[in-house]
């Protein structure tokens, strides 16, 4: 998957936000792309905008996301439309959603089992492959099993509300897998869960993606998952790409100050406990009141007098590495 | 530091009971704390983890009476130095005591009145505790925001034109306007974003150094916890399996439990291998502990007596505790 140049706005009464400002990535089968960022970021946005889930009054102003499908052929999903033919067959079958609320994902009034049959046997129809519901429960079971769910048979039958919080995570990462995606969004996909079931999840996914090289993009703000689970990383702030680049180089040579800031937060295990944090001063700016030029300058402890009106161009600075910011390159954009 | 704790907490419990059918009758108990012992001592931070279930709110609430304790002692030290205990006294006899113990809450969006402005949601413990002179209390309050980081003239405004960490420094404002000398904090960093953690977290190690206030922290965290707190106690199914000073906890956890929950923590940096060794299977529930020590069926060194002997909490090295048959033989690496 490609992603070039995405633009997403919500047209609200107050003016308009711009969620998604020129957002540029890219996304290799199997491979797992980590996106981070403060809430507010464009993070979640721009996922919804590549299932074509954002909600209204938002919408995709321009840009591409080109998805090379199963069976090769290139499509910019955001040219089709959100309730088409093709965008439906796309969307569970080659691009999956794990979201951040496993307990508002599922439907109370339906055993979490039906609702994945439902889905295989769907999507298996829109591939012309008409397909039982005892094949369907079967499969529905062996991808139970898969995400180590014990007593797969009788839990198939379970609403969603008898299931604890990480059984419930694993029916939801069943449910996504359900049709072999190629694709894997997981949304935030163990904030509301303990650290134990957290590790538990992540082992999950580590083994997914070795066993179907399923490409994964975790969206999260927790570093130190980004740190264990992805290969590259894009960091995100305001709706704008900061930087983006392999993992180590991220924590170990971050280039954007911004980058920088974000890692020296993080209370952890291993560094000095009881004194002061560095922090990030200031604060997130209001969507409609975003700062000109560069969107971190007002927060920037390097920011010059250019960061205030030009706004730095996304620019190589290492190898697979790039960062939007003018103390590496001096390219602006218009 | 004094020698008498400010807060000493004797065998806590808390069992909700559970009923059954048309006549509610009561066929079993959830034993969400069961039997808890800790002290807090004046000026330290004391921390508080586990995973959600554990019973560490629950624990919490009761030191607060938010809910009444099904029995043990909360005794508490007054300022004038005479011992009480909580736990046994009316809602009128705890009201001399409520200035003295405050509470920052978890969600910053749901324990602010949206319809009160930041004078009256800080002002009303003000008014509560007898401030009836408006000015004094504006006055006051314009003093308690300038102390937590935020501008008197914002006090006029409505909570929902503030961020989540500038709501969490309201709430922190309005649990130091009685001048508290304990303040029970539930996870009051959990709903927030990392970068303003760090700001939340650094105002609350700020005002203990200048207002000497005595901190238990809540939290299922263990970085945060690690951060702020010189001695933390490990709940797990409503017991505490471990207790010890911060550095000692981290460098050579003497519980099972406490060695996997800092495993199970993503290290931020990625030379470092995941973590081998996940945890299996699930808490067990409250309602229906196993026998022997209740983490025996997920804990990798269990053995026979595991199974059918509870192990009693220790003191395996000077304040050092632990609730396990085998704490002084086990070399579990810490962080």
């Amino acid at each position: 998957m490609q992603v070039r140049d995405l633009r997403v706005t919500f047209g609200l009464d107050e003016g308009i936000v711009r969620a998604v400002d020129g957002t540029s990535f890219d996304v290799l089968p199997g491979q797992v792309v980590g996106i981070v960022g403060e809430s507010g970021c464009g993070k979640s946005v721009t996922m919804r905008a590549v299932l074509q889930l954002v909600d209204r009054p938002g919408r995709i102003d321009s840009g591409t996301i080109l998805f090379r499908r199963r069976d090769g052929a290139v499509v910019d999903l955001a040219r089709l439309p959100a309730r088409g033919a093709q965008m439906r067959a796309i969307r569970g079958a080659e691009i999956a959603l794990i979201p951040q609320e496993p307990m508002a994902a599922f439907s109370p009034v339906h055993t979490v089992g039906a609702q994945i049959i439902e889905a295989i046997r769907l999507h298996g129809a829109q591939q012309g492959r008409r397909v039982s519901g005892a094949e369907a429960r079967e499969t529905t079971v062996g991808l139970f099993r898969d995400v180590g769910i014990a007593m797969a048979e009788e839990r198939v039958d379970a609403y969603s509300w008898q299931l604890s919080g990480g059984l419930r995570q694993r029916a939801m990462i069943a449910m996504a897998l359900s049709c072999r995606p190629r694709l894997l969004i997981a949304d935030e996909p163990t904030t509301a869960i303990d650290v134990t079931t957290q590790a538990q999840v992540l082992e999950l996914l580590r083994e997914l993606r070795s066993k179907y090289n399923t490409a994964i993009i975790f969206i999260t703000h927790d570093l130190g998952v980004i740190a264990q689970m992805t290969s590259h990383v894009v960091v995100m702030y305001l709706g704008r790409v900061m930087e983006q680049g392999p993992v180590d180089q991220i924590f170990h040579a971050p280039a954007h100050p911004y980058t920088r800031a974000l890692l020296r937060s993080i209370p952890s295990l291993y560094g000095e406990a009881r004194t002061a944090l560095p922090v990030i001063s200031g604060s997130l700016p209001h969507p409609f009141n975003r700062p000109a030029g560069c969107p971190f300058h007002p927060r920037c402890p390097e920011a010059t007098a250019r960061c205030a009106t030009a706004l730095p161009k996304l620019m190589p600075v290492a190898d697979r590495q790039a960062a939007a910011c003018f103390l590496h390159s001096a390219a602006a954009e218009a | 530091m004094t020698a008498a704790p400010l807060l000493d907490v004797r065998n806590l419990q808390k069992f909700f009971p559970i009923s059954k059918g048309f006549m509610q009758r009561v066929v079993g108990q959830v034993r969400a704390v069961d039997g808890v012992d800790f002290t807090v001592n004046e000026g330290e931070t004391l921390g508080l983890v586990g995973e959600s279930g554990c019973g560490k709110t629950t624990a919490s609430r009761c030191i607060l009476r938010a809910i009444d304790p099904t029995g043990g002692q909360v005794l508490y030290r007054t300022r004038a130095g005479a011992v009480v205990d909580l736990a046994p006294l009316s809602q009128r006899a705890l009201a001399p005591f409520r200035a003295e113990i405050q509470m920052i809450f978890q969600d910053p969006f749901g324990s602010l009145n949206p319809r009160m402005t930041l004078l009256e949601n800080v002002g009303e413990p003000l008014l509560v505790g007898g401030m009836t002179n408006r000015r004094e209390r504006t006055e006051r309050v314009a003093e308690l925001l300038q102390l937590v980081g935020l501008r008197a003239e914002f006090m006029h405004r409505f909570p929902h034109a503030f961020s989540g960490g500038q709501r969490q420094r309201i709430g922190i404002a309005r649990a130091l306007s009685t001048n508290p000398r304990l303040v029970v904090a539930d996870e009051p960093v959990s709903a927030l974003d990392v970068s303003v953690q760090a700001q939340v977290l650094n105002l609350l190690l700020e005002l203990q150094d200048r207002l000497k206030l005595t901190f238990l922290f809540v939290a299922h965290d263990l970085s945060v916890v690690r951060h702020i707190s010189d001695r933390v106690a490990v709940m797990y199914v409503g017991q505490l399996v471990e207790l010890a000073p911060t550095a000692a906890l981290f460098s050579r956890p003497r519980h099972p439990y406490t060695a996997a929950l800092m495993r199970a923590v993503p290290v931020p940096d990625p030379r470092v291998p995941p973590g081998d060794g996940v945890l299996r299977g699930e808490v067990p529930s409250p309602a229906n502990p196993p026998s022997g020590c209740y983490f025996h069926p997920r804990c990798r060194f269990a053995q026979a007596i595991c199974t059918s002997e509870a192990p009693p909490l220790r003191e395996i090295a000077p304040g050092h505790m632990s609730r396990c048959h085998f704490a002084e033989g086990l070399e579990l690496a810490g962080a």
